[in-house]
């Protein structure tokens, strides 16, 4: 005989370690399996978009530092691209070079930490995160000598970046390059040939394309879904025109063609990187703009990146001020987000967590 | 290989002839479509096999004090297009557009985020509630005359 259950509303989060960050699940229950989802967020709000438009355009930089805190320097590479479209201006070509290789050293270590935290989910203690930290520790010694910020960088400007890299950064970088494929080879061979990985997460949670695409849903989550779609190269912006890089698309969808996914694009901005430093020529590295400066009244751009979750863009409008009058955040992580209720309707509580950290969000963005 | 954005003139003809009174005006850069005809408007851009806008980068709502603008980012994935689609909703109190929700759903967390910060409704949305604020909150803080 059966047992009877009956359906119980469980609130997963706002403090919940495995919710990455303050994020707030509304789940219904019947036993093991979960009837319905509601996602609750808004508790890391501070209103960045009415921020900016009391800022001036060089003070927003520190703003977007803290949109999504685990890739600022893709955060600062779009605003300021915003704000240089906004003017009619470009970054010196060292400029462009030096933003390229920090947001690639970036997308490396978000994805390192995506990576650390979805094995964390799936039961693996620690270890493998530390594994993954370690290497992004050396990425932050990077950023280090770049600006002397580690998480909060404020690396671009409007017009290029902050400084030029000092002269021990490139040996420095050439060294980390060196040791990175085969530290990362480990991590990869711990986590993708993985058995339990694979018994975990291969056909679990599911996105057809179509549905992600009707969701909006960008970034690794849309490419593992089968459809090579990056905006780097589909709207190419400082130097990707210039490099030669692959596409990794997943062909399921499920948890671990999300996570293959980010596995293959660390190779790709490896690659990437090491272009960039055999083309990059001396050269000025920012623009000289006034502390101030005023685009044309009525001037909007909507200048968009492929963050290291997807498709990040500021929609700006000028009015001929020193701030922006409207300054929209197209946030990837939120919109990702579309798709919780149709990936964990139907499958077991064990797996909801494990789907939340494939979609890999971050609350400071989602929230803004 | 890279997305060529359509002029308003060429979105203007084709949603002039496939909905009628639906074009307000345009320029070189955007379509400006009537409030009223958002949804109808937006349902043949989807659906439309030479335009196949079929993906929402974005929905922003944009305070002029005597009238709020909605502004739709669309992108074709597969014909490598995009477009940008505009409309002006007048008045301060009670404002409400067409919801998009049916034929884009990835207008759900978007505009009910349009809804909590600036205060335009939309009809038809299966959840028209605040998403970043509570409910009960006074006002909504991004509108020009809040702070």
């Amino acid at each position: 005989m059966p047992i009877r259950t009956e359906p119980m509303t469980v609130n997963v989060g706002p403090h919940h370690p495995s919710t990455h960050g303050v994020f707030r699940l509304r789940v219904t229950f019947d036993g093991e399996e979960i009837l319905e989802v509601e996602p609750v967020f808004g508790y890391l709000h501070r209103g960045t978009e009415k921020l900016a438009e009391s800022r001036n355009y060089t003070h927003i930089v520190t703003l977007t530092d803290r949109l999504d805190y685990v890739s600022s320097m893709i955060n600062n590479q779009a605003y300021c691209l915003g704000v240089e479209r906004l003017l009619g201006v470009e970054a010196p070509l060292r400029g462009q070079y030096l933003r390229t290789i920090a947001s690639e050293l970036q997308r490396i270590a978000s994805h390192l930490i995506g990576i650390g935290f979805f094995v964390q989910d799936l039961g693996a203690l620690v270890t493998p995160l530390m594994y993954c930290f370690r290497t992004r520790e050396r990425i932050l010694d990077l950023f280090e000598m770049l600006c002397g910020a580690r998480v909060t960088v404020s690396y671009a400007r409007p017009g290029g970046v902050f400084y030029d890299a000092p002269d021990d950064f490139w040996p420095a970088l050439d060294d980390f390059m060196k040791t990175f494929r085969a530290e990362f080879g480990e991590i990869e061979q711990l986590v993708l040939e993985n058995e339990i990985v694979r018994a975990r997460t291969q056909g679990v949670s599911p996105l057809p394309l179509d549905l992600a695409i009707n969701c909006s849903v960008s970034g690794p989550v849309l490419r593992a879904s089968g459809l090579q779609w990056d905006w780097r190269k589909m709207e190419p912006y400082d130097v990707y025109d210039r490099v030669e890089f692959d596409v990794p698309v997943g062909s399921n969808g499920d948890n671990y063609d999300r996570f293959w996914v980010r596995f293959q694009e660390i190779r790709q901005s490896a690659s990437i990187i090491e272009q960039c430093v055999e083309q990059i020529e001396p050269g000025p590295v920012r623009l000289e703009l006034p502390l101030l400066v005023r685009p044309e009244p009525g001037a909007e751009t909507y200048a968009r990146v492929e963050a290291s979750k997807g498709e990040l863009a500021f929609y700006m409008i000028s009015d001929g001020g020193i701030s922006p009058y409207r300054m929209k955040i197209r946030s990837p992580s939120l919109i990702n987000l579309t798709v919780t209720e149709h990936l964990l309707v139907g499958w077991k509580l064990a797996d909801m967590i494990v789907t939340l950290g494939s979609v890999d969000i971050n609350m400071g963005e989602v929230d803004r | 290989m890279a997305v060529r954005p359509l002029t308003g003139g060429e979105l203007a003809e084709k949603l002039q002839s496939a909905v009628p009174d639906s074009v307000d005006q345009w320029t070189d850069d955007e379509v400006w479509v009537r409030p009223e005809r958002i949804a109808e408007a937006a349902r043949f851009l989807h659906d439309d096999p030479d335009l196949d806008l079929d993906f929402l980068n974005s929905i922003s709502a944009v305070d002029y004090v005597e009238h709020f603008q909605v502004v739709y980012h669309l992108t074709s994935l597969s014909r490598q297009h995009s477009a940008v689609v505009k409309t002006k909703v007048y008045g301060r109190e009670d404002l409400e557009l067409p919801s998009v929700y049916d034929v884009w759903r990835g207008a759900d967390f978007q505009e009910r985020e349009v809804w909590d910060l600036m205060g335009v409704r939309f009809d038809g949305h299966p959840n028209m509630k605040r998403i970043m604020l509570w409910e009960g909150y006074n006002g909504h803080p991004l509108r020009k005359d809040y702070l």
